[in-house]
């Protein structure tokens, strides 16, 4: 048997004598490794970049969610009710009940029309109480934050986002000026910076007021849409959630799991969730960029099969001179084979050099934190993948070869 | 000494029902050292005869002997191996690789050899040497007239250190006087280096380098000859 690296060779030679035709030959390998390196660097990309955010909101908080939690996607008996009000969050809020609960904030939302000498706005009103700020990381631009005392007097008070302020009055300052929510008046105590869509929650657009407030005058509901807890350190966040589910329960006579008439959610499965989606997501269109290399091995079969008719003389003069079928079956493997990883070599240099220059442009063009990653396991399966290809594309047309007899190939004209 | 012995040596191509019997029971034998030309017309069977020989092809009937040995038994590995240590093949379209420099070329067959790639340089050299084309070494194929090309392909042939040289129609497609030059090459390798030579031609001038001519008409033997060289005089013997 020949040594390997004379194969190799042979093979190399054969390509080399033709450079365009092998080059056009692993265009469809490069483009498929390339779209596959694409797709998973840039989904490593966006799942940083929105794990980054959620991450930002703080992985210490816990929300409890009123109603039936669905318990999978057919279930459409969840509803939503009124079962978190005001006894709720004072059994919360002692320490033998939940000992690594370190803040507590009650919140309601919903959307109500805004107007300032006769511009109207349907903003987000969020009423939450003094930890609003810390908790979302929405502190005032100017003006102050929302106090306890505002929360205890039910004050007319709003702290406003810039879209609001734009609509109602884009030539004023409306800092200490009074705005109407629902036909009453609010004095305006603050203005939060810009913070751009891209967040998780799109505070520009919402107008933060003390919860009470917003239960009494604006909605007239006693409960809440949502409460947030923050335990006092991320080790404890597990335990603080168990301890919530026990105290509700408790409290609401609960003593089936499944009949929980609220839920409870951690950072983490937000976390999670989202990262589950968008690794699916990633796994999907590369599937789906893999296809165009099994469309790219299609492309070296058929180039190879022109490669053996083509050369039917050159094969002919190689078994006249001595070598095997087996010399020109691993002749014509081999050269599929190099073809094919030098495509997957290319694609993932092409790859991601392209990923880099996109992730340059979004962290430019959009002021993201986004990052580029290089996904060093795509990039391994490319060069497996590509040369898989190789091999089974390859076979046919080198089995062709080798089946050649020496004096029908030297005839061959 | 025999080294190729035929008996009543058989070839029928068989294409959809319709059998051609192409060679009709040739019998002869060709000895280590003779420079043996086969003549005759088109379709007289002598390039069938020189395949058959050459082990391109396997007769359909009769015996054919190598070195005293039945080959009718051997694997195609065995084959393969023949006709790389012991057969040099001379093509009338000279088969030369494209693009391919003529060190390289003349390398083709110890590429097949199983010999250690340091001594296929000063091998392929020697070849190129023996043609009196080292100042071609490092040009490729287009860059040759057609007489060098030939000669190339007669390194190339030689580079192994074969038993036999098969040539057919070396001289085909080329002018006479490049085809003279390709003749006084071959005769030497027979002369001064001692292969043996099976040269197919139909040209009288071409075989006239021969010490011995097999005629061959409608796939038999028609003639078989001992006949003076035209450059030595020499008479064959047996």
């Amino acid at each position: 048997m020949m040594p390997f690296y004379h194969a190799a060779k042979i093979a190399f030679a054969g390509l080399k004598t033709n450079k365009t035709r092998s080059a056009l030959t692993i265009l469809g390998i490069v483009i498929g490794v390339t779209a596959i390196i694409m797709v998973v660097s840039l989904g490593q990309g966006a799942k940083n970049l929105i794990l980054g955010q959620i991450e930002g909101i703080g992985a210490r908080t816990i929300g409890i969610i009123p109603g039936r939690q669905p318990k999978g996607p057919t279930d459409i008996l969840a509803t939503l009710t009124a079962s978190l009000k005001t006894r709720d969050l004072v059994a919360l809020g002692r320490k033998e009940n939940v000992p690594h609960a370190e803040d507590i904030m009650p919140i309601v939302f919903g959307s109500e029309t805004a107007s300032y000498e006769g511009e109207t706005y349907r903003p987000t009103i969020f009423g939450g109480n003094e930890l609003m700020a810390d908790i979302y990381d929405a502190y005032p631009e100017r003006g102050r934050n929302i106090s306890a005392d505002d929360v205890r007097a039910s004050a007319d008070v709003v702290v406003l986002g810039p879209t609001v302020i734009e609509r109602l009055s884009p030539d004023h300052d409306l800092l200490g000026k009074r705005i109407k929510i629902k036909g009453r008046n609010f004095l305006v105590i603050g203005i939060l910076p810009k913070k751009g869509g891209a967040s998780f929650i799109n505070f520009d657009e919402m107008a933060l007021m003390p919860y009470t407030t917003a239960q009494n005058y604006i909605f007239g509901i006693k409960h809440f849409n949502r409460v947030a807890v923050r335990a006092d350190n991320e080790a404890n966040v597990a335990s603080t959630v168990e301890d919530i589910k026990a105290t509700l329960r408790e409290l609401h006579g609960i003593t089936d799991p499944d009949k929980d008439d609220f839920g409870v959610e951690t950072q983490a499965d937000a976390l999670k969730t989202v990262g589950t989606i968008l690794s699916t997501l990633t796994v999907f269109l590369a599937m789906v960029a893999a296809i165009s290399l099994v469309v790219g091995g299609v492309g070296i079969m058929n180039i190879m099969l022109v490669s053996v008719t083509d050369r039917t003389r050159e094969i002919g003069l190689r078994k006249a001179l001595g070598a095997t079928n087996g010399n020109i079956l691993a002749q014509f493997l081999l050269e599929a084979v190099i073809l094919t990883g030098i495509g997957g070599i290319v694609g993932i240099l092409l790859g991601a050099g392209l990923s880099f220059g996109i992730s340059l442009a979004i962290s430019n063009l959009f002021g993201l934190a986004w990052t580029f990653t290089f996904p060093a396991g795509a990039a391994f399966l490319g060069i497996v993948i590509s040369t898989i290809v190789g091999l089974i594309f390859g076979l046919y047309p080198a089995q062709k070869a080798a089946a050649k007899s020496p004096i029908e190939a030297l005839r061959y004209e | 000494m025999s080294l190729m012995e035929v008996k009543s040596l058989e070839m029928t191509y068989r294409d959809e029902e319709v059998a051609t019997p192409v060679l009709r029971g040739l019998t002869f034998q060709i000895n280590k050292g003779e420079f043996v030309a086969v003549m005759g017309p088109s379709g007289s069977g002598k390039s069938t005869l020189l395949h058959i020989l050459g082990f391109l092809e396997r007769q359909t009937g009769g015996e054919y002997l190598f070195e005293n040995k039945q080959t009718n038994e051997y694997s195609e590995e065995d084959i393969a191996r023949i006709r790389n240590k012991k057969l040099g093949f001379v093509f009338q379209s000279f088969n030369l690789l494209p693009r391919t420099e003529v060190l390289e070329n003349v390398k083709l067959p110890l590429l097949y050899s199983g010999l250690k790639e340091e001594v296929w340089d000063g091998m392929a050299r020697e070849a190129i040497e023996a043609v009196g084309l080292s100042h071609r070494t490092n040009f490729e194929p287009s860059q040759l007239s057609g007489g060098e090309k030939q000669r190339v392909a007669i390194a190339r042939a030689l580079v192994n250190n074969p038993e036999v040289i098969f040539a057919d129609e070396p001289t085909g497609n080329l002018d006479s006087k490049s085809g003279e030059v390709v003749m006084e090459i071959i005769e030497k390798l027979h002369s001064e280096m001692g292969h043996t030579v099976i040269l197919i031609t139909h040209e009288t001038y071409t075989a006239e380098y021969a010490e011995r001519i097999i005629r061959l008409r409608d796939g038999m033997v028609e003639s078989d000859t001992k006949v003076l060289n035209r450059r030595t005089g020499k008479k064959f013997t047996k």
